[in-house]
Order: C-alpha cells, then sequence, then structure tokens
C-alpha cells in the first residue's frame, strides 16, 4: 500500500517519462488524452487501489503498462535470472562470511584476525555499486575475462544461449553481490565465536582436556549456528537490496532491475506485484529460520514438547 | 605442614590483569598474590573466602586456562615435577579435574553424554561415562539430557561425573555448593570426601566455612588475594587456637560462634596493595601493620600477621561501629 501511494504521489508524469516530451508534442489532444486514461493519470487513488486489491485478491497481479505483459509473466521471467545471481551470492556469502569469522574468532588477535576484520571494515564502508564498477573496469574492460553486462550474448538466438553463457554473463555480478554479503556475516560471527570461546562451558571443556579444534569444531559450530541461521535468512533481503544496484551497474535483466524500471516508469502494477513478491521471500526467509531454530535448538524442540 | 610428597605445590602464584585505567594509562590488577598452597594425597584443603577475592582465578590459574589479557607468576608443581604448559595439556581432564560452578559449565546445545565422552566414541569412553554417572545416582537417561533438562544437584552431579570419570590425582572443585538447599549441598560434598579417600587431592574452593569445615582436612583463608592464614578444621573447634584476626572474625561470625559480622569489605585489587590488607579492618592494627606482615607458623599452620595469635582487645570489636554483613 506503501508502494502504491509512494508511486501515485511521486511527481514523474508517465507520459513524459515514457513516451518522451517530442513525441508528446507532436500528439493530438485526444490522444494524449487514450494514453493517459491507459497510466490512469486522474483516476482517484483509493480507486485504483481498491482495483488493485481486488484483482490481486483473485490472484490476478494485472498487467505491466511498460512490458505489456501479465505482471506474473515478467515477474516470473525476471526472478529466473535474479534467483540465479541471488541464490549463489547468498550461499557464497553464507559459507565463505562464516568460514572468515571462525577463523577471525579462533585467531583473535593475531594478523590473519586483523586482516579478516579490516577487509571487511573495508568492504562493507565501500558503496556497492563503486565495487561494481570497479570489477567491471578491472574484470570486464581492462582483462576481458567477462562480458560487461547483460544475461546472455548480445544478439544471440535465444534458444543458442547456452547454461555456460548464462554462468559466464551471470558470474560477475554474482561475485560482486557475494562480496559485499561477507563483511556481515563475518564479523557476526567472529563476535559469536569470541563470546562462545569466553564461556564458561568451553572453559571447563577445556578443562576436561579437549583441544582447540575439537572445542571449535564440537562447541564453537553447535553454538553459532544458532545465531547464523538468522543473520544468513535475515540476510535474503539484504542481498534482494543489493541486487537492485548490482543488476543495474551490469544491466543485468533480473527483478531488481525490473523493480528500478517500474519505478522510474510509473509502472505500477509490475512495481506493486515486485514488492508483493519480495516481501514473501523476505517473510519466507525469516519464516524459515523460525522454523529451523525449532529443529535445531533442543532447547525450543524438546521444551516445548514437555510441556 | 610439612607432609610428605604434596600431589600440587604451588609456590608464589600470582596473577594479574592488564587494565586501561583513566585515559590511556594502563594498570596491572593484581588479583591473586604471592600465594603457596600445598595439597596432599586423601586431603581435602578447603579455600575460604568471601566472593571476589579471586578463588575462582586460583582454581584457572591452576589450570592453565586463565583469559588472554591476564599474566600469571610463580608455579606449580604436580607430583613434584613442575608443571609447564605442556604437561598440563596432557594431564587437563586426566589427571588433574575440575568441577566448576554451575550448569552455565555445561555446553546449552550437546547432550550430557555427548559432553563427558569428549568426543571419543571408543565403547571403552563410554562405558566409563556410564559408570560414573551412575556412580553419583544418573540413569542411562541423563546421558541424552540437554543441560537446562537437569535440576540443579543434577547438574553439579554431572559435572563431578565428568571429573572422576578419568580417576583424576587431583580435583579443584570451584563453588560446587551454592543455590543447593544444605542437604543436597552437604550430599555434593560428601562425594568429595569420598574421592579424596580414595586417594586424591581435593582442592576445594567455597565462600561456605561452615559446609567447608564439614568436609575439610585443613583451611586456607584467601582474603583479597591472599591466603592469611591455614589452618587445621581442628584448630575451628575454638577461637583460641586461630591464628590470623580475619579468621577469627569469619570464626565470630558463624551463627554457633555469636553470629557477629565484621564491619566493612575487603579491598579491591589493586587499591594501593601497601602492609597488611587487612589491616583496614583489623582491630589488632597498629604502626608495624603498613609494613608486609610476616608468615607466622604457630602449631599445625600459619598466618601472616604480626599479631598472629594474640588474643583481641575485649570481643575483639567494639560495638559502636556499622556492621555490615560479609
Amino acid at each position: 500500500m506503501a508502494a502504491f501511494a509512494l508511486v501515485a504521489l511521486s511527481p514523474i508524469d508517465p507520459l513524459q517519462a515514457n513516451i518522451g516530451q517530442v513525441a508528446l508534442g507532436s500528439m493530438s489532444a485526444e490522444q494524449v488524452a487514450r494514453l493517459q486514461a491507459y497510466w490512469g493519470v486522474g483516476q482517484p487513488l483509493i480507486g485504483r487501489y481498491l482495483n488493485w486489491l481486488s484483482g490481486f485478491l483473485r490472484g490476478d497481479l494485472g498487467v505491466s503498462l511498460l512490458y505489456r505483459q501479465e505482471v506474473s509473466q515478467v515477474i516470473a521471467e525476471k526472478c529466473a535470472n535474479s534467483v540465479w545471481l541471488m541464490g549463489f551470492a547468498w550461499c557464497v556469502s553464507g559459507v565463505l562470511g562464516i568460514a572468515l569469522g571462525v577463523t577471525a574468532g579462533v585467531r583473535r588477535g593475531r594478523f590473519s584476525d586483523r586482516l579478516i576484520r579490516g577487509g571487511c571494515l573495508l568492504v562493507s564502508s565501500t558503496p556497492a555499486f563503486w565495487i561494481a564498477l570497479m570489477a567491471l573496469i578491472v574484470f570486464a574492460v581492462w582483462l576481458g575475462w567477462f562480458p560487461i553486462g547483460l544475461s546472455i550474448p548480445i544478439g544471440m538466438d535465444a534458444a543458442r544461449v547456452s547454461l555456460a553463457d548464462r554462468l559466464h554473463h551471470a558470474a560477475l555480478p554474482a561475485l560482486v553481490l557475494s562480496i559485499t554479503g561477507i563483511p556481515n556475516v563475518a564479523l557476526h560471527t567472529r563476535e559469536k565465536m569470541v563470546e562462545v570461546l569466553e564461556s564458561d562451558y568451553v572453559l571447563f571443556a577445556r578443562a576436561r582436556g579437549e583441544r582447540t579444534t575439537q572445542i571449535v569444531l564440537r562447541h564453537g559450530l553447535r553454538n553459532i549456528l544458532l545465531p547464523a541461521i538468522t543473520l544468513q535468512f535475515g540476510a535474503i533481503g539484504e542481498i534482494f537490496g543489493g541486487s537492485t544496484l548490482i543488476e543495474q551497474v551490469f544491466s543485468y535483466p533480473g527483478l531488481g532491475q525490473a523493480a528500478v524500471a517500474a519505478g522510474l516508469g510509473s509502472d505500477l502494477p509490475l512495481l506493486m506485484g515486485i514488492a508483493v513478491i519480495s516481501a514473501v521471500i523476505v517473510f519466507g526467509g525469516n519464516l524459515a529460520a523460525d522454523l529451523l531454530y525449532g529443529v535445531v535448538d533442543p532447547r525450543v524442540r524438546k521444551g516445548g514438547a514437555h510441556r | 605442614m610439612q607432609r610428605s610428597d604434596p600431589i600440587l605445590e604451588v609456590k608464589g602464584l600470582s596473577v594479574s590483569f592488564l587494565q586501561y585505567g583513566r585515559g590511556m594509562r594502563q594498570q596491572l590488577l593484581n588479583v591473586v598474590h604471592g600465594l603457596d598452597l600445598a595439597v596432599s594425597e586423601r586431603e581435602i584443603i578447603a579455600v575460604v573466602g568471601a566472593s571476589g577475592s579471586g578463588k575462582s582465578l586460583l582454581a584457572h590459574a591452576i589450570l592453565g586456562l586463565l583469559p588472554y589479557n591476564a599474566h600469571m607468576e610463580g608455579g606449580c608443581r604436580f607430583r613434584g615435577e613442575p608443571l609447564d604448559e605442556a604437561r598440563l595439556r596432557r594431564l587437563r581432564g586426566k589427571e588433574i579435574v575440575l568441577v566448576p560452578q554451575g550448569v552455565s559449565y555445561l555446553d546449552p546445545l550437546m547432550c550430557v553424554g555427548a559432553q563427558l565422552n569428549g568426543g571419543e566414541k571408543a565403547p571403552d569412553s563410554r562405558r566409563r561415562t556410564r559408570e560414573s554417572l551412575a556412580r553419583y545416582g544418573l540413569g542411562e537417561e541423563v546421558e541424552r539430557m540437554y543441560p537446562f533438562e537437569l535440576s540443579g544437584g543434577m547438574a553439579r552431579r554431572v559435572m563431578i561425573a565428568a571429573a572422576v570419570r578419568n580417576t583424576p590425582k587431583l580435583v579443584i572443585a570451584d563453588e560446587p555448593t551454592p543455590g543447593l538447599n544444605p542437604e543436597a549441598a552437604r550430599r555434593i560434598l560428601g562425594h568429595f570426601r569420598e574421592i579424596a579417600d580414595e586417594g586424591a587431592g581435593v582442592l576445594l574452593i567455597t565462600h561456605d566455612l561452615e559446609m567447608a569445615l564439614t568436609v575439610a582436612d585443613r583451611v586456607a583463608v584467601f582474603y583479597a588475594g591472599r591466603i592469611l592464614e591455614e589452618a587445621s578444621v581442628a584448630d575451628f573447634m575454638q577461637e583460641e587456637t586461630l591464628r590470623h584476626p580475619y579468621t577469627r572474625a569469619l570464626w565470630r561470625a558463624m551463627p554457633q560462634n555469636g553470629f557477629q559480622p565484621l564491619a566493612g569489605a575487603q579491598p579491591y585489587a589493586g587499591e594501593g596493595q601497601e602492609g597488611c590488607l587487612f589491616a583496614s579492618r583489623c582491630p589488632l592494627r597498629s604502626a608495624e601493620c603498613t609494613k608486609e606482615p610476616p608468615v607466622r607458623e604457630i602449631g599445625n599452620g600459619w598466618a601472616r600477621c604480626f599479631h598472629a595469635g594474640e588474643r583481641g582487645k575485649a570481643d575483639g570489636f567494639d560495638s559502636g561501629t556499622n556492621f555490615v554483613p560479609v
């Protein structure tokens, strides 16, 4: 609803944005009026919202004004592109983030800890789009290892695009998205690991003769698992947000780019559709974390059963 | 005091922390200072002191488990040989064990059985876990329980079982009784008596002098990071056989001996530690107490005091001052 109001209140004139000042000037008044009706100019906000809502409740997301396709179809297509990107980034930043965080936590105060912490702070204080631009300049322009944009080779028949082509195009954006996600996971994991290693139960484990590696594997990983789950599933939202910027820089036709296009082009049905889908995904992530808690944490699992 | 081959000998043990004081000035915080202690076979020696006196650190220092910002001086000998880090690493959990304070010392996300096995999967290891739990009346179902499912008393017994599962030579028990009712506490302490009678030395760290007197052989009175007196339990039969004014004050604070609390509080670590630390609260204080007090051996024990063994003024303390419970 907020998304709806924001678009309706935005100063962008959909006709000017999508047709262009020149073309608009050369049209007849009748044509302009028809276009205004198409983009919904002048209709009351509440009526448009209720109209959209009733359609949504019947499972009809409407037709995208920009793409002239069913919103669900547009989203499905963009999603397929983005899922690769976000899934890859989510896994890589999770695995690398936890690995780096654990290493730094165990080797607290040593060189490797300072290196990891320094790197994380550096990356997290650098804007994502800047990292993306740098990656483009270095790997795509100078070294020529990766294409500079899009999700498939330019001018190639869609039927002839191979999986290798798709991966080749997705690699750089996915990599950048992963890198920007790592610091958050790594720094949080490090803090938790330090806390675990200073805990009473680790002291007792040492007193029982357990070695450091054993303690990290047996007690460390077990106890950072719960916060890691929260963090990792909470990070879905962040990756989603990050992908908007990254896709824009890499001209990667994913959900994020579609959202930007819909917002700037006043494509209300598409924007609402994307808002709903992202809300569902983020909600799904948090729900999954809560459900996993019940499976992993014996206090929740058995505590519930006992009562 | 001179016994044949003690299991553990602590000589001149000091523990200090490096802390940042005001501004960027670093400050060495002396928490345990110049501590000597010996534990023999079949003996329970109780280290008794108020909370915050550094007792737990003593336990952690002997085990070599001090936090990373702590600095330790002096050393220990275990069965006659110096206890260095490499040797500690071999002996920890086998010949030298810790019985910690409470349930927070068990990993909240791991079953009791798995924790006691310590990652060993050999049937022999599992059998020993089973037997040591059974010895303390804990059934097989306890092995599959998580720490949050244990009662306070069960948790203590689990931790004792964890300690004795490898038939140790030295057991260091850090406050094993708080939070238990007197009945359960006595039972737990009885377990330590048993362990000692089977040949191990037990170092029992507690704030409960009354409880300690029921099981220990000797008592070391700990105050602000130092041992002020070492006495046999028999010395606590009457006030006269005790040597240090602080010990006597503790004795008088026991319910059956008048229940008289001692005014003031022990000094914090790092607070101008010149001369006798107890001087500010001592009824026998004299000019010389600003100097380091000597160790005086009297009978079967010793005290670190210029006035060791002296009788105090009438009743020791004037009753006009504010009495604050210790």
